[in-house]
Formats: C-alpha cells, sequence, structure tokens
C-alpha cells in the first residue's frame, strides 16, 4: 500500500508487515535527506504533496511493479512536511520469492514514484535562501539529476 | 465557462495565489495555461509541467467543460 506521512516513518514496521513465508527476497530502499545539492549546502528539506492524486498515482505504480516483476508484497511510504539532514523522506519495500524481481522490482517503484508524483521539493540553504528543486533544469543541462 | 484553477508549489509563489476562478473562452488545458502565462510572466520559465483536471491526471490538449476545476502543477520533484 502506498501512503503519504508527515511523520517519521517507523522502518522495522515496513519490512514486519511484508515478511512473507513464500518469499527468498527483500529489497528496501530509503531516501535520505543530504546534506549538498548542486554545490548548495542543503541544511534541510520541505516537501509539497498534493495527496488525492499522490495517492492514487502511488498505489497505481505498486500495482504496476507487482503485475511486471512479479512482486509479491510491496509497500512504499513518502514524507510530506519539513525534514532534517538524514531523515528518511521515502520508503520503498519489496518482497519476490528470488532477489532479482525484487532488485527489479523496488528499482522500478523508486524512479516511477520520483518522476510521477504530485511532490514538490524545497531545499533550504545554509546562506538562507531557499529554491524549488525543478528537475527539468536539469534535464535542459543534460545531466543526470544527482539524488 | 467557468473554471477554477488551483496552483502548486513554486507556482503558486510565481502568482501569489493557491487558486483563482476564472470565465474563459479557453477550449483546451494549454489554452487555459497561456492565459494564465499572460496574467503571470513568471509561469513563462517553467517548462515539463503537468496538468490535472477534476483530480485525474490530464495533457495539454484535454477538452474543458464548464465547471472544471484544473490543477496546474511544475515540474515535479518526490524523493
Amino acid at each position: 500500500m502506498f501512503r503519504i506521512t508527515s511523520q517519521p516513518i517507523d522502518l522495522a514496521a515496513v519490512r514486519s508487515q511484508l515478511l512473507d513465508t513464500g518469499c527468498g527476497a527483500y529489497v528496501q530502499f530509503e531516501g535520505w535527506v543530504r546534506d549538498h545539492n548542486e554545490g548548495q549546502q542543503v541544511l534541510r528539506l520541505e516537501y509539497e504533496v498534493y495527496e488525492p492524486l499522490a495517492i492514487r498515482e502511488g498505489q497505481r505504480i505498486l500495482d504496476e511493479a507487482i503485475q511486471c516483476f512479479g512482486l509479491r508484497k510491496v509497500t512504499a511510504i513518502h514524507r510530506s512536511g519539513m525534514l532534517e539532514l538524514t531523515d528518511v523522506a521515502v520508503i520503498v519495500g519489496a518482497a519476490s520469492p528470488h532477489r532479482g524481481e525484487a532488485f527489479d522490482g523496488c528499482r522500478y517503484i523508486i524512479d516511477q514514484l520520483k518522476s510521477r508524483l504530485p511532490i514538490w521539493k524545497k531545499e533550504h540553504y545554509a546562506n538562507g535562501m531557499a529554491e524549488w528543486v525543478n528537475c527539468q533544469r536539469c534535464a535542459e543541462a543534460g545531466h543526470q539529476h544527482e539524488q | 465557462m467557468k473554471i477554477e484553477i488551483r496552483y502548486f508549489a513554486a507556482f503558486r509563489e510565481a502568482t501569489g495565489i493557491a487558486s483563482e476562478p476564472v470565465d474563459t473562452q479557453a477550449e483546451t488545458t494549454a489554452a487555459l495555461f497561456a492565459e494564465c502565462i499572460d496574467r503571470y510572466p513568471a509561469l513563462r520559465n517553467y517548462s515539463a509541467s503537468l496538468v490535472a483536471v477534476n483530480d485525474e491526471m490530464a495533457d495539454w490538449e484535454h477538452a474543458l467543460a464548464n465547471g472544471d476545476e484544473v490543477l496546474f502543477f511544475p515540474p515535479v520533484a518526490g524523493g
């Protein structure tokens, strides 16, 4: 199940709810708040989420991953609001009978979550400025966004 | 026809408002957004934006109907 929360994510609970006797592999991805981006020193991040659409689109992505990669159990949670350095901004858990599907499915889910959900990230910098992160800016510059 | 427009994140800051009712002749989401750029030139700086109509993702050819709620999303950046 996909959900959005303004509270810290209980990492152990994510794993335990996916335990499955038919699964031999579990891959968990955590996205952390990092202290730098594109030469700027980052102090904290702020996520704005349009929840009605984000939840529906997030669930669609999880359903696609189950269909396409043969995952048995999946979950993903994305934070909203203000986050501090090292906080977990997003978590994806993918369990499957074998490790290949779990790795591939987990990768698919996080990549799709980043590009399809109506979620915006504002970086607050050490110099007192704050800016919305605009992935398009990187696409136009012709380089991969460092994330 | 009457349309309710909502702006998010950088768009809300560029326009200075979260939402507004408009009376428009625009037939598509693209035409409606072009009108918004006329009113708020700062929106011109963004490409790869997304649009939703009545809480469903839509494309820029989407035909508008009276009473629609149109959501303009700047480029997303989850994760």
